[in-house]
């Protein structure tokens, strides 16, 4: 790929300049043996189906045939249609509350893992069991929980609210959602906190427990800010997981009751059958852009924390 | 449960170093997490529990009461309904070529820009392999179901590959973070006695990268093995659909054969956990790899 001009001759005495051990050599072509069929198939199967979704999103395209050029207008349409903005909605809002829940409860977890505390691994063994198994199918266990073990529980000691299965309540569905995914990713987060954990220092604990810091003081002083980084690699990666929910959703509600818990990813793939294939590209599109914005405002906000704490 | 490693009495185990000044035993906070493990075990219980019922005790609404009498059958009737071995030995298939191409792919690729970082080209590779960690799947899924039909890859082979696809940006970000931390002089001094980066790359580096190379396949593993969305939507026959997509039919058609359902569930969920439990220091160790390397 790069020859010797005097391009590379440019960069070449650029790299010398920034210190860098590599020499005056040519680089071996193995290299870019090594490297270029990854980046061939990615563009294969992951860029060109992006570029080719983000083009019909600008067209009439139906899924087949004959397309015209409409330009923004399914943009347009896009925020004016009450399903979508609900779709949305729901997606935001499970994201927000999930990610707190599984994170309180994560890094509660993996605080108490390692205090003093006896079978510390078989239990932590335990709380790691849901990372293996797969969502549709724990989804589908909690849907019979949730539909018949809660309301007969609840009918038994008369507490009225759960009565009902929360899986056919509009405005309860959604917690179900939230119980199972968040089941489902507390294990990831609960390792990577105990791995942040147990690399402070314990003298820190012992210093301030002579300064006559309390437990919690010292929880908010000394553990928070010093695996600040954890928690922004558990936010990040849990808020991009929790945006695509899709299959604990079709295990337990199906988007339902009506379309109460239907998230972005499920109105875009109604777009496969339901002859809204432009629409719904238009759609996938706007999501990418929520997702990565959302990415990006948290590595923004929370590496400011973690400067000033 | 299986703990290979028996903590000494008075010592903590080993990595589970606690922090605090707290020195003796806390036999409250350990019940209280005793307690805990009940989140995961009740919906384990009531799964065995069930899919060793019959189907009249199925039925009868109480999911916690032990199976009487205890019925076997319904795992017969589940293997049969899944066509269990065809669905099995599918998932191990799409999981193990992920596995693989997600190796091979990214060690490669990750070696390739970690020793040549200097250069333009590689590192402006590595910001465009990483476009995909803020890519979620249902974004490309619509030109995806079209494309992979075009080119007769609504099978599980493209599957295996999809998956393999979307565990890239993350391996080599792996990859490239663990490489950094093997001293050069290991290949310079190679290279001296005349190896080709061919050679150094299969004889030393690779055999290098061993717990990252667990860390990368136990990530693919799991993502792939548990998948639903992808197989669902990008496999065009139905009877060639992974483990996990094939319990769908239990929504249907056999809506009140709970127990034969169940006994699918435990058949779909026993492999990964039986494997974990034997495996689990280094599952754990792995996974915890990929959280401190980055």
């Amino acid at each position: 790929m790069t020859h010797r001009t005097s391009a590379t001759t440019l960069y070449r005495r650029k790299s010398y300049r920034r210190g860098s051990y590599r020499r005056e050599r040519r680089v071996d072509r193995v290299y870019y043996l090594f490297l270029v069929p990854t980046l061939l198939v990615f563009t294969a199967f992951v860029v060109i189906p992006a570029l080719i979704g983000i083009f019909y999103s600008l067209t009439d395209y139906v899924g087949f045939g004959e397309w015209s050029f409409l330009g923004l207008s399914n943009y347009a349409a896009l925020f004016s249609d009450p399903r979508i903005l609900e779709a949305y909605g729901f997606t935001l809002g499970f994201a927000v509350v999930t990610v707190v829940v599984a994170q309180v409860i994560a890094l509660a977890l993996a605080v108490a893992l390692t205090r003093r505390i006896r079978f510390a691994t078989t239990l932590r063994t335990v709380f790691v069991i849901p990372m293996v198994v797969s969502g549709i199918v724990v989804a589908y266990v909690f849907n019979f929980l949730f539909s018949n073990s809660l309301p007969a529980i609840a009918t038994a000691v008369g507490f009225g609210p759960l009565e009902e299965s929360i899986l056919g309540n509009p405005d309860l569905a959604w917690l179900s959602i939230v119980i199972v995914s968040a089941w489902q990713t507390i294990p990831g987060a609960l390792l990577v906190y105990t791995a942040g954990l147990t690399s402070i220092p314990t003298d820190l604990y012992e210093a301030s427990a002579l300064d006559g810091a309390s437990p919690w003081r010292q929880f908010r002083s000394v553990t928070v800010p010093l695996i600040a980084g954890f928690i922004l690699i558990n936010t990040i990666l849990g808020v991009k997981g929790y945006l695509g929910v899709y299959d604990v959703i079709v295990g337990l509600t199906g988007g339902g009751p009506g379309t109460a818990t239907s998230s972005v990813a499920m109105t875009i793939f109604g777009g496969f059958t339901g002859g809204d294939y432009a629409y719904q590209m238009a759609n996938a599109t706007v999501f990418l852009v929520v997702t990565a914005l959302i990415s990006v405002a948290q590595i923004i906000a929370t590496r400011g924390r973690a400067v000033r704490l | 449960m299986t703990t290979t490693q028996t903590p000494v009495r008075t010592q903590p185990p080993a990595g589970l170093r606690a922090p605090g000044r707290v020195h003796r035993t806390s036999w409250p906070l350990t019940i209280l997490l005793a307690l805990a493990t009940l989140t995961v075990f009740v919906p384990l219980y009531v799964t065995l529990s069930m899919a060793f019922k019959t189907s009249a005790q199925s039925a009868d609404g109480n999911a916690f009461s032990l199976p009487a009498p205890l019925n076997p059958a319904s795992f017969a009737e589940a293997w049969t309904l899944t066509r269990f071995p065809v669905s099995f030995g599918i998932s191990v298939g799409v999981a193990a070529l992920a596995v693989v191409l997600t190796l091979l792919l990214s060690s490669l690729a990750a070696y390739a820009i970690a020793r040549n970082w200097s250069r333009r080209f590689f590192r402006w590779s590595m910001i465009y392999l990483l476009v995909a960690l803020f890519l979620p799947f249902p974004v490309v899924a619509l030109p995806q179901i079209q494309l992979t039909a075009l080119t007769g890859l609504d099978n599980p082979l493209g599957v295996g590959i999809l998956h393999a696809m979307f565990q890239l940006s993350f391996s080599v970000l792996l990859y490239t973070a663990y490489l950094r931390s093997i001293p050069i002089e290991l290949e310079e001094s190679a290279r001296i006695d005349g190896a080709s980066t061919w050679q150094i790359f299969w004889r030393i580096i690779l055999p290098l990268l061993g717990p990252m190379n667990a860390t990368v396949g136990i990530f693919a593993f799991l993502a792939s093995w548990n998948d639903f969305m992808m197989p669902s939507l990008i496999m065009a026959d139905p009877t060639l659909q992974t483990l996990p997509v094939v319990q769908n039919i239990f929504q249907s058609q056999f809506g009140t054969d709970y127990n034969v359902a169940f006994a699918s569930y435990l058949m779909a969920m026993a492999p990964t956990i039986v494997v974990y439990l034997f495996a689990q220091r280094w599952v754990i160790s792995g996974v915890t790899q990929g959280a401190v390397k980055h």
